[in-house]
């Protein structure tokens, strides 16, 4: 079941919402984010590049280099 | 996705490590590299006393915490920096992490703040100095970190700096060349007078890990950066690294330990050469304030001050610091292990 899914993106903080179910590694594609530079947090806890996020998940990328952003 | 040691369900991928991990086993995977870092190079004994610089960010929260883990007497410093609400935040993160991590594990965060005690603070220190923000305050932590640590009797000073850290300060100083620091990026620092031995732990862990340590452990980290370092090199060169450790996992780590096999000791100084920021001291006196080594009348923290409009505490030892690596006045009373 398609449907859309809200992304938390830090520095500046904001939110996005993007197509789901989808798995993260497309995901920080779709961002144009480098996944070496972000965790993904799904409701306070951090997932893999092969794990699917679904609908209505809240998703949380987290920047990890000190001065960058995501 | 599953855990390469247990095959149940993994959190994190390592492509470096071509390893996935579940939570339990991350952790005992950070801690390997904590313990092996120290190891490899000489860090630090088991007796030592170790005050570790805190910020409030994932990677000295994550370093106070896994040295508690492996049973180090380790107290924390934080020291605001008076950089409005960015400092009054971290100071809490520091603060509860000491409460509810480290005091019931024996230790304690120390806390000195640059308005309260020295009458300034770092955005009109560094418009004082006609220093960058981050000139200004590396300055004044570097010098406040030392003499805490050598006041305080400690045997170590552990910072975070992590692999991404490591490796975008040799990828700087190569791109320029800069001999004379590439001599002296080393993990480990010796003590000599008047300076604390200081140790970088997590040099085996990427800034990824590290937060993922922090998330995976409970350890809740102030994760917006400060507003001061936007846009800073440093920045740029990490995102450079991680372009290439991408496609090539494991290109950080491979840049950064080859560098210490093979090439660190190329850079060594000629001895009697060197000076207070570089691997060898040359000739240095006590700063006629302070009584820090200094290659000048009075130090640069000093002036800093002096230019700032600030003062040192009334209870400012005077007198030059002859600490070696172990032993030495414990002024504070910070108990013993």
């Amino acid at each position: 079941m398609m449907g859309t899914m809200l992304v938390r993106l830090r520095n500046p903080n904001r939110e996005v919402h993007a197509d789901a179910p989808v798995l993260v590694s497309v995901l920080l594609e779709r961002l144009d984010i480098n996944r070496e530079s972000v965790l993904v947090v799904r409701n306070g806890t951090i997932v893999p590049g092969d794990e699917r996020l679904e609908p209505d998940d809240v998703v949380e990328v987290r920047p990890v280099i000190s001065g960058g952003s995501a | 996705m599953k855990c390469r040691v247990c095959r149940g369900p993994a959190v994190i991928d390592l492509p470096r490590h071509n390893a996935n991990f579940c939570p339990e086993h991350f952790t005992r995977f950070c801690r390997d590299q904590v313990e092996r870092a120290i190891s490899d190079f000489d860090m630090m004994q088991p007796e030592d006393r170790i005050l570790v610089a805190v910020s409030g960010g994932k990677d000295s929260l994550a370093v106070w915490d896994l040295l508690l883990g492996l049973g180090y007497a380790a107290d924390g410093l934080y020291i605001g920096l008076g950089i409005g609400d960015y400092s009054d935040t971290s100071g809490g993160y520091a603060r509860r992490f000491a409460q509810q991590h480290a005091e019931p594990r024996g230790a304690k965060l120390i806390e000195i703040d640059l308005v309260d005690d020295y009458g300034y603070d770092i955005p009109g220190g560094a418009r004082a100095a006609r220093r960058t923000p981050c000139s200004a305050c590396g300055l004044s932590k570097r010098h406040l970190f030392d003499r805490a640590a050598l006041d305080g009797g400690y045997d170590v000073l552990v910072t975070g700096h992590n692999l991404d850290d490591e490796a975008a300060v040799l990828f700087g100083n190569v791109l320029r060349w800069q001999t004379d620091y590439l001599g002296r990026q080393r993990p480990v620092l010796p003590a000599r007078d008047g300076f604390p031995r200081k140790v970088k732990p997590l040099v085996r862990l990427s800034e990824r890990e590290t937060a993922a340590y922090c998330i995976v452990s409970g350890i809740d980290y102030l994760v917006d950066e400060c507003p001061m370092s936007a846009g800073n090199k440093h920045l740029g060169y990490k995102e450079a690294l991680n372009e290439i450790e991408v496609r090539s996992p494991g290109s950080k780590a491979d840049f950064y330990f080859s560098f210490l096999r093979r090439a660190v000791d190329r850079f060594a100084p000629e001895p009697g050469t060197g000076d207070a920021d570089r691997a060898d001291p040359g000739v240095l006196a006590p700063c006629a304030r302070c009584g820090s080594p200094t290659s000048t009348e009075v130090c640069a923290f000093c002036r800093l001050v002096e230019r700032a409009g600030g003062s040192p505490p009334d209870d400012t030892p005077a007198r030059p610091v002859t600490l070696g690596r172990r032993g030495g006045p414990d002024p504070t009373g910070t108990p013993s292990p």
